[in-house]
């Protein structure tokens, strides 16, 4: 058994002629918690889309807990992977995205409940027992029943985040989960991401431009840019003394505003 | 003639021309969701097939279908009643138009939606039923209801295959009493009666299933 939750083998991903990363390869620890961070437009999102078979790739290998992701072996030869082989590959990972993507046409509890229900079997009690543990946790219990169009951003995202647990991924992949949310709601969201990654329990790999927080709650940060990981290191070597130029604009562009 | 039993004539009429809606309409839809569906499918066949359905009853008079399916099936050995000729060329003729409702709609759904549902492992199948139709739905009523009045409206169609409706026996009465201003005056009112009903139920239908959806529309 592999000791990483996510490796990228030699992976190549092109957006038509547009190559966005050639001979890509990074690693994630168990539990280890990874920022990436980067300028807009440099394919950081893309990495998470990977992992959640959102974008396929083009060459290379993909592995999630040990597992070839995007292909599978049948009598010895390697296939492209099937919606079952996927299906099962998913089940290891929760993603948080951007805008929200909470599903308008259900309650907030349903949001959560919908998916353990139908895609893991768990019983409607069960489901919901878990689900308002959930609300609690990230302190909307009192919003179980109201839509998502009577919440605020930073509640949505919330919402979402307890949708991705219910699932009980061991990997989340967090995709600029602030950057949509008027300023002062980004600490209440924040705040439910430095729980869990306290708990030690998951593998969490964000992608954000929130910097002080990357330092804060990161193992490692990963600074990426045209295509490949120019640094990567703890965060203080990454803010305090980064080595690469590329890295030293990049941050001193954040740090001016 | 008095008005009254002017009513009376046109009243049976018009339980005529409520059947054949009744009848069509659950066809129509049947249709467009079927056809709809197949557009967006992923094999080809399914697609070409749905593909030539829309096209031909779109792209060819109402009128002539229904004599097709009536007068000219016969000689294929293919003989069905009037009622249910009428029917089936409404139904296939309406779910041909909203065949393109039902793929706009589904097209609308913004495709962070289905991301999310990949993303909580739902099979391509789950997605489609619990995510993306009951939103799809809400958009698709307005036209809906564009094609279920136009749908009321073309039954008129059946008149000329015999069957004695809202507006064949308008016609009769007419051609009988020359009361033209009272009939076709009160055939005005019943066929607006009808597609006022059908409208206030769609717009129920629409409230219904926008619960919660944050939407502009009329309330």
């Amino acid at each position: 058994m592999s000791d990483f939750a996510v490796e990228f083998d030699n992976v190549t991903k092109k957006f038509g002629d547009n190559v966005l990363f050639e001979h890509f390869n990074f690693n994630i620890r168990k539990n280890e918690v990874v920022s990436i961070i980067g300028p807009s437009g440099s394919g950081k999102s893309t990495l998470l889309r990977i992992l959640m078979t959102l974008e396929s790739i083009d060459a290379g290998m993909v592995r999630v807990q040990g597992e070839s992701l995007w292909h599978m072996q049948k009598n010895g030869a390697w296939l492209p992977a099937d919606e079952r082989h996927l299906r099962k590959c998913r089940g290891h990972m929760g993603m948080v995205f951007q805008h929200f993507n909470l599903f308008p046409h259900m309650t907030v509890l349903r949001n959560i409940t919908e998916a353990p229900i139908h895609v893991l079997g768990q019983s409607k009690e069960e489901a919901r027992a878990n689900g308002m543990e959930l609300l609690r946790t990230v302190g909307l219990a009192d919003k179980a029943d109201a839509y998502p169009s009577r919440l605020s951003g930073g509640q949505k995202q919330r919402v979402g985040i307890a949708r991705a647990l219910a699932m009980k991924p061991s990997i989340l992949l967090l995709d600029e989960i602030t950057s949509a949310l008027d300023p002062e709601l980004v600490d209440e969201v924040l705040e439910v991401i430095r729980k869990l990654a306290a708990e030690d329990a998951y593998t969490m790999m964000l992608v954000t431009h929130e910097m002080y927080f990357a330092r804060e709650i990161s193992d490692r940060v990963c600074f990426f840019d045209a295509g490949q990981i120019v640094e990567e290191g703890p965060p203080e070597q990454i803010f305090n003394a980064p080595n690469h130029e590329r890295t030293r604009a990049f941050l001193n562009s954040f740090l001016n505003i | 003639m008095p008005l009254s039993e002017i009513f009376d004539v046109l009243s049976g009429g018009a339980l005529v021309t409520v059947q054949i809606v009744v009848m069509a309409l659950p066809l129509a839809t049947f249709m467009a969701f079927l056809s709809g569906l197949l557009r967006l499918s992923d094999h080809r066949s399914l697609r070409w097939t749905a593909t030539v359905y829309v096209e031909f009853f779109r792209g060819t008079s109402a009128l002539i279908q229904l004599y097709w399916i009536y007068f000219v099936l016969p000689f294929f050995g293919i003989s069905i009643d009037a009622i249910t000729a009428g029917v089936v060329a409404l139904g296939f003729n309406i779910g041909a138009y909203g065949s393109e409702v039902v793929r706009g709609g589904l097209l609308s759904v913004d495709k962070g939606q289905t991301e999310a549902a990949i993303a909580l492992n739902f099979s391509p199948r789950q997605r489609l039923w619990r995510i993306i139709l009951p939103q799809a739905l809400v958009g698709m009523m307005p036209p809906f209801g564009n094609l279920a009045i136009e749908l009321v409206k073309a039954t008129s169609l059946v008149s000329l295959i015999t069957i004695a409706d809202l507006t064949y026996r308008a016609k009769s009465l007419a051609d009988m009493t020359l009361q033209v201003e009272e009939i076709f005056g009160l055939v005005l009112v019943f066929y607006f009666v009808m597609a006022q009903v059908l409208t206030l139920c769609i717009r129920a239908l629409e409230k219904y299933l926008g619960k919660g959806m944050d939407r502009g529309g009329l309330t």
